[in-house]
């Protein structure tokens, strides 16, 4: 009988055991070495052993009997060594076995991120039954603390098991978002919002630096300075072919040991099978491809012909409701086309992509009953251009289904404040609704619900309608673009009562259309964000357009303008010496604007951070002439020269700029202080415009003089120069708050009513408390952004990534 | 195929886009997803804006100048709007962004 040596016994080979034991049980007089303790077993089973849902005897794939019955001689316990191909042995740490057929099915290693401390005990990878019992362990002591490195699969499924074991468990991922390679950001936010309601906490863009402890693992350090204790440390970061011995043995080896279809090695009486091979540089990771080459190995030591052919794969993630599926490649590929279905209300997300008239991949969170349908059109490469239109829908609502664009408001709970002005949630609505209030008239009598600033008339309506169903027809409002079906107003408002804090929660939950927005509301959403949870939210330049997110205004040739902030109009000979030399090192064009300052046109964006370091050395800052923010506070020269000036005008003005500079709003925003009511700065057309006289300071408001042309309005008198700064302070606060993105001040005001915007900022209270949130803002965004990219590291990004034209030239 | 590494994937930032200049004029790589990455000119068709400084958005980017919006997997513009721009091959391999450059060598073939 010929003699086959395994090294191995996991997943993969226990399937070539079974098949050679059906088609050819007396082909092989068998040796199976595995250098853990034990048989073969069901690692992915791990999981329910961790969590405690299952024993270890159940996971069990092969036993002794088994193993007895088939006469299998086993080493378990035993490492392979070396394998000496010549002399056609296979070295164990007891001694040679000869082989006429070997079979190397080694798995994989976990791949440890080399951080100091990595050894220390405590520290943990999740591979095998020994790591996973350490871990059990661990979950002994009461109030114990774990820290899982890796928020894909392996980490999340680990993650879960201690905490349902009652471990306090952190997870740290790298990315943006959990388990990026199967889900994108709108499913990975589904999932890590499920986690969290288990008591998982999530850290995603979290770097590790060093595991800390003297004498075992005590807590996590993160790159940005985070220390987080921990009592058991789980590493899950990836894994690597384990490809030493047939590195050792001169087997051809890339990232796993190479194979042919046939799973044969470049020694042809040397197999291999399972996660320590490639096949034309794919790896293996989960199990139905390597039960398919274990079918294939099997064929080939009987000499049968056979093709292992990768297929198509799907995830699951074994975690007990989370339900989430992903199949398909969402990375490459030509000309496809996403298709986005949300139910906000179930917390049901899914997204197929098309190539042709092929679906190609699938994501779904919430609702995976159909997920094998789908995996299905996948696999069979169906054509599915007849039900295209409603494939989103599944294999039941074929011919039927609509999302609903409503379901955002149905799913808000009674106590939801619709507005904000009156304190009128959801439920005193539809009370009144159910109480006979038929409209949006009656509905103001008697709840006073959009009595006021009226901003949340949509989300009213939206709520009669949620109620009274097709008895209502609502006025055709404007929604935000193509994604969704609600109005700016509405969006901004459900961002508030929702507590909606990331970009991936409104796209959710608000049921956006797309898989993350498009030009039109993503630059609006970061905004109401920001604006909205200024110390919560982290602004995404990429969200922005090109001049906010270059931090320069874009010319037509593709060049920018660099515009230095001149407080109040104000400058010194030093400035404009810097200036000069600035223009010309940079090659810019030098013009006065209209806003009282000098513009330097012309300047390649590789330049940007230089001129940039070189104006920040001689002091100044951006004058963020790109914004939708504040740009110029136009002064006049005021009682300083001026024989008619009342008050010091240029000061007041400089004090403005200086509060309020690098805030952003809906739109930009300019002031202008006049010393006198001759108004040389032109403040009756600006947003905010204060004219100054003998008994103190007016203050007006909604100007323009730019597409329209429209006088201030008087807003407030005010004595003193700090009353004037603090109401236009709250002015400014109130319209951060409500407006809608790309309403200048003078067209929100117009429909929120200039009587609102008195009866607000007339509360002393709510106006003290308006400047405070403007502050707390400012915290965070006033900051010179030209002096933070003007540093090494993020001129970078300024450069190209790579350049040819240069490489070539040598 | 002539597969070059420009560059780690996290060096371009997630929903944004990079610059690689070539005698062939600029390819602008987009990162669409954590793990997905485009390569096209970075000229639009229509008055010559940076594609790569436009908003990117799906598997699509809006030019910075007018708002013309192109299709990353086909290069076509979208909507009314009648154009196309040149996409070329990429691949992500264990963290590096590979950019299929032969079509630089044509023009030195010639
Ligand atoms: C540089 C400057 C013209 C100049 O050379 O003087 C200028 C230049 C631009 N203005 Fe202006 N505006 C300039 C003062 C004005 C003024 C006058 C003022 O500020 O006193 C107005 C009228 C007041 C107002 O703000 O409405 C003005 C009303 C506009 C508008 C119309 C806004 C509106 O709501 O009606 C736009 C378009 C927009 O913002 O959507 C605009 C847009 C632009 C843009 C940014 C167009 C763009 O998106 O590229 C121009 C950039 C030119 C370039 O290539 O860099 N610019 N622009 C002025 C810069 C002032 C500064 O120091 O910051
Ligand atoms: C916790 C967990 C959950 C998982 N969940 C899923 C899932 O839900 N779905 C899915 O498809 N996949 C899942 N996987 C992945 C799946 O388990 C692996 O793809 C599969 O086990 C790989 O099989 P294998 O035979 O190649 O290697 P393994 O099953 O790892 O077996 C390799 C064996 O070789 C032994 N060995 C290595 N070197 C030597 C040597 N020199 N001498 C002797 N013996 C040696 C090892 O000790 C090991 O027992 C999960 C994995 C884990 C760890
Ligand atoms: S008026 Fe303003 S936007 Fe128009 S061309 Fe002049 S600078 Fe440009
Ligand atoms: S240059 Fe691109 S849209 Fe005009």
């Amino acid at each position: 009988m010929q003699k086959l040596v395994v090294i191995g016994a996991g997943m993969a080979s226990g399937r070539v055991l079974e098949h050679l034991r059906e088609t050819a049980p007396d082909a092989y007089e068998i040796t199976l070495f595995n250098a853990e303790p034990r048989g073969n077993y069901n690692r992915i089973m791990l999981s329910p052993v961790l969590s405690g849902e299952k024993s270890y005897p159940e996971i069990v794939t092969h036993d002794d009997d088994w193993y007895a019955a088939n006469k299998v001689t086993c080493r378990f316990g035993e490492h392979v060594v070396r394998i000496d191909r010549e002399a056609k042995q296979v070295h164990g740490q007891k001694g040679a076995v000869p082989y006429d057929k070997l079979l190397i099915a080694t798995g994989s290693a976990p791949f440890i991120i080399p951080v100091p401390g990595k050894d220390l005990p405590g520290v943990v990878a999740y591979r095998d039954l020994d790591d996973t019992n350490a871990m059990i362990a661990a979950t002994g002591k009461s109030g114990a603390r774990a820290v899982v490195i890796g928020g894909g699969l392996l980490g999340l499924e680990a993650a879960a098991g201690l905490r349902l074991r009652g471990m306090e468990v952190t997870v740290l991922h790298l990315m943006g978002h959990l388990m990026e390679r199967q889900l994108d950001e709108a499913a990975g936010y589904l999932l890590k919002k499920d986690l969290e309601r288990r008591g998982i906490t999530v850290l995603t863009n979290a770097s590790t630096k060093a595991i800390l402890g003297e004498d075992r693992a005590e807590a996590v350090l993160l790159e940005d300075g985070t220390v987080l204790d921990a009592d058991l440390v789980v590493m899950a970061v990836g894994i690597r072919p384990e490809t030493r011995l047939a590195v050792d043995a001169h087997l051809e080896v890339g990232r796993g040991i190479e194979v042919n279809p046939q799973m044969l090695t470049s020694d042809p009486d040397i197999l291999a099978v399972g996660e320590c091979v490639e096949l034309n540089g794919q790896l293996f990771g989960l199990v139905a491809p390597l039960y398919d080459q274990a079918k294939v190995a099997a064929a080939t030591l009987t000499a049968q012909a056979a093709e292992f052919v990768p297929r198509e794969l799907s995830t699951k993630l074994k975690v007990t409701g989370c339900d989430l599926f992903s199949a398909g490649d969402f990375a490459e590929g030509e000309g496809r086309e996403d298709i986005v279905f949300r139910d906000p209300a179930r917390g049901v997300y899914r997204r197929l992509v098309i190539e042709g008239n092929r679906l190609i991949g699938a994501v779904m969170y919430g609702d995976t009953a159909d997920s094998n349908w789908f995996f299905g059109l996948i696999k069979d490469g169906a054509d599915i251009e007849e039900m295209r239109e409603t494939l989103i829908f599944g294999p039941a609502c074929q011919g039927g289904g609509q999302a609903d664009p409503l379901s955002a408001v149905a799913a808000l709970p009674p106590e939801a404040e619709i507005c904000g002005c009156n304190g009128v949630c959801k439920g005193t609505i539809v009370k009144a609704i159910e109480g006979g209030a038929g409209d949006l008239g009656a509905l103001r009598a008697i709840t006073k619900a959009s009595g006021s600033c009226g901003t949340c008339t949509g989300l009213v309506e939206q709520v009669l309608q949620v109620t009274l169903g097709d008895d209502f027809q609502r006025p055709a409002a404007q929604p935000m673009c193509g994604c969704t079906e609600l109005t700016h107003e509405d969006v901004r408002l459900l961002i508030k009562t929702k507590e909606l804090k990331s970009q991936e929660a409104v796209w959710q939950e608000l049921g956006w259309k797309t898989v993350n927005g498009c030009h039109a509301c993503r630059p609006a959403v970061n905004y109401y964000l920001l604006a909205d949870w200024p110390l919560e939210y982290k602004d995404d330049p990429q969200s922005r357009f090109v001049n906010e997110r270059n931090h320069a205004n874009i010319q037509k040739d593709g060049t920018y303008s660099v515009m230095p902030r001149m407080w109040g109009g104000m400058t010194t000979p030093q400035e404009l010496i810097a200036i000069a030399q600035a223009a010309e090192k940079y090659g810019a064009t030098v013009k006065v604007t209209g806003g009282q300052r000098i513009d330097l046109l012309g300047v390649r964006k590789e330049d940007l951070p230089g001129i940039w370091y070189d104006l920040n050395q001689a002091g100044m800052v951006s004058g963020h002439a790109y914004t939708k923010g504040l740009r110029t506070v136009k002064t006049c020269v005021g009682s300083d020269w001026c024989r008619f000036g009342t008050q010091d005008s240029t000061g007041l003005g400089i004090k403005l700029e200086k509060k309020l500079w690098g805030s952003w709003t809906p739109h930009k925003v300019k002031l202008a202080v006049s010393g006198c009511p001759r108004n040389c700065a032109e403040a009756t057309c600006k947003d905010v415009g204060i004219i100054c006289v003998d008994s103190g300071y007016q203050v007006g408001v909604a100007g323009a003089a730019g597409m329209d042309v429209k006088e201030t309005e008087r807003l407030v008198d005010v004595r003193t120069e700090e009353e004037a700064i603090e109401w236009t302070t709250a002015f400014i606060q109130l319209y951060r708050e409500n407006a809608k993105y790309l309403d200048r001040p003078y067209k929100w005001v117009a429909k929120v009513g200039l009587d609102w915007v008195k009866e607000v900022l007339g509360n002393d209270a709510e106006r003290t408390a308006l400047v405070e949130r403007f502050d707390v803002s400012q915290s965070v965004y006033q900051k010179d952004p030209w002096a933070e990219r003007a540093s090494p590291e993020a001129a970078r990004r300024f450069q190209p990534l790579a350049d040819f034209t240069k490489e070539a030239a040598e | 195929m002539n597969w070059i590494d420009i560059g780690a994937v996290e060096d371009v930032p997630l929903r944004g886009a990079r610059l690689v200049k070539t005698h062939e004029g600029c390819v602008a790589v987009f990162r669409t997803a954590e793990t997905e990455v485009f390569a096209a000119s970075d000229t639009c068709p229509h008055k010559a804006g940076p594609l790569s400084e436009g908003i990117v958005h799906g598997q699509k980017v809006t030019c910075p100048l007018h708002n013309w919006v192109f299709d990353l997997n086909t290069g076509l513009a979208q909507g009314a709007d009648d154009g196309r721009i040149e996409v070329y091959p990429v691949q992500i391999v264990e963290g590096r962004i590979l950019l299929d450059v032969s079509f630089l060598a044509k023009r030195s073939a010639a």
